[in-house]
């Protein structure tokens, strides 16, 4: 397996506090990554510094050969929180907008046959018209995936496109994200532990340094051990691996 | 109803529509852009520090729409430089540098000797008196905006809307901030002499919440802050005209009557 970056001794602080210390990390062809930690936790941060929007005080990242031009070769997927729902934008813009410097060797008609595709396979072509602050919650991370997924990237990186999401939907996003996973490499961050173990491959606990964790099996022992702590919360309808856990305790 | 068309064969009433037409499309497309960032205070700070520089022309004999595109300029990159370099809060940053513009303003315009018969026109405009030289500017001014707007349109879209997003594909984010910025300074300048510094606000915002209430599509969302805009500039114009009141203010009451009448209409259909 090629890897697709390695992370090297990264450091990065904000106004001289520390927030990632002495990261190493890598992610190959078709992982799928889980990372998990408290918040501010630096998990955001960390996602920030691969894609190249904060320069790191030490260390460094090494995009391997899949990655390089790596600017159209990786989707992102950011905390919905953050964007403007009151922004005049429709449907189709936003998810064009994942194609901006895919744009220079794709015609504009292409690109809008490519949106339209991708909102077709998400169920969203009847709303691709709608303003984007119309949207239900759900509905508005698909949009964000499908933005992220029309630059054919190697590798997606997610922010938390849980939050907002209904049971039902969070279900059917995991499957979209596994299917997703045969050709693309994912990292996904999460607050929902108990969810995303069941999907992932590895874990990643990040809280200022990282705690790698290469199998999805994770009891809250081991979070202990790697100082990351949060609770593995098990939710209903959706598959989760909170089973692990219960065996350690019967075990006891 | 012969007045009414007699108007349009005045010298000085053919300028005033000219000059309604330019500022209509510059402070619509402007306008739309400012509000849907939410940068409306940004140029709210940029048009009143523009004072300086008119006071400045005042004192010591220049163009006025010189000292203040130098001055809304310079507040522009002054208001980047207290938030991003000496760490100052945005809104404060905004309020420090439109004050101390307006009392740059107000000491020079003291220091200057004798009588400044403009300054009335330039805080509250006078689109009636607007020269064939400003005329020009300001369509100088347009075509460069539309074919900003035209050439880079999708650029400008996407980096208005998630900025985070257009720095990871790796668009020139700061530069097109930059470039944007100066394009809002030009257009609060050049459209002084419409509705005046103290009014601009009204041409970049309310059009656009009228346009706004019809269309959620950036680009539509721009034509029609335009439409609106002139339609709403032409009607005050003529009720200033008619009632021989200030044209600017004329020209901010329709632009919110219009509004009102509009969002009513709106929620009828």
């Amino acid at each position: 397996m090629n890897s697709l970056l390695k992370i090297e001794n990264l450091s990065f602080g904000y106004d001289k506090v520390p927030v990632l210390e002495n990261i190493n990390f890598e992610v190959i062809e078709q992982d799928f990554v889980g990372v998990i930690g408290p918040n501010g936790g630096g998990k955001t941060t960390l996602l920030k510094a691969i894609l190249g929007l904060i320069k790191p005080d030490n260390g460094k990242i090494i995009f391997g050969r899949e990655l390089q031009g790596r600017k159209k070769a990786i989707g992102y997927l950011p905390q919905v929180r953050y964007i403007d729902k009151k922004f005049p934008i429709t449907v189709l813009d936003v998810v064009m907008s994942g194609s901006i410097m895919v744009g220079k060797t794709l015609s504009q008609k292409a690109i809008r046959n490519k949106a339209e595709a991708l909102l077709k396979e998400m169920g969203l072509i009847n709303i691709k018209n709608k303003a984007i602050g119309e949207l239900s919650g759900g509905q508005m991370q698909r949009v964000f995936l499908c933005r992220a997924l029309i630059s054919d990237p190697k590798l997606l990186i997610l922010d938390e496109p849980d939050t907002f999401v209904d049971n039902r939907f969070e279900g059917e996003l995991y499957e979209k994200l596994k299917h997703i996973n045969k050709d693309v490499a994912i990292i996904l961050v999460s607050h929902d532990v108990g969810t995303i173990t069941s999907y992932v491959k590895t874990i990643a606990c990040v809280n200022g340094n990282l705690h790698y964790h290469n199998s999805n099996k994770i009891t809250q022992e081991q979070l202990e051990a790697y100082n990351c702590p949060i609770q593995i919360i098990s939710h209903g309808m959706v598959p989760h691996t909170v089973l692990q856990m219960h065996n350690h305790d019967h075990e006891h | 109803m012969d007045t009414f068309f007699e108007l349009f064969t005045y010298d000085f009433f053919q300028k005033a529509v000219l000059a309604a037409v330019f500022a209509s499309i510059s402070c619509g497309i402007i306008g739309g852009y400012i509000v849907s960032r939410r940068i409306v205070f940004i140029s709210g700070g940029i048009t009143h520090a523009s004072f300086g520089g008119i006071g400045l022309a005042f004192l010591l004999g220049f163009n006025p729409l010189l000292g203040a595109v130098l001055f809304a300029v310079g507040a522009a990159l002054g208001i980047q430089f207290f938030t991003k370099v000496a760490e100052i809060r945005e809104d404060s940053s905004i309020a420090i540098w439109w004050s101390l513009g307006m009392a740059l303003g107000i000491i020079f315009v003291f220091m200057t000797p004798g009588y400044t018969p403009n300054l009335m026109s330039y805080l509250f405009g006078n689109i009636l008196t607007v020269t064939n030289s400003e005329l020009w500017w300001m369509f100088m001014l347009n075509i460069v905006i539309i074919a900003f707007f035209i050439l880079f349109f999708r650029k400008i879209l996407y980096i208005a809307f998630d900025e985070e997003f257009a720095r990871t594909a790796g668009l020139p984010v700061s530069l097109f901030n930059y470039l944007t910025i100066t394009l809002i300074a030009l257009t609060v300048v050049l459209n002084i002499r419409v509705v005046g510094i103290i009014l601009i606000l009204s041409l970049l915002t309310i059009p656009q919440a009228s346009a706004n209430l019809f269309t959620k599509d950036f680009r539509k969302l721009l034509i029609l802050s335009s439409v609106f805009a002139f339609i709403g500039t032409l009607l005050g114009l003529f009720i200033s005209y008619f009632l021989d009141i200030p044209s600017g203010a004329a020209i901010i009451f329709t632009l919110v009557l219009m509004f009102g009448i509009l969002r009513l209409i709106k929620s009828f259909i």
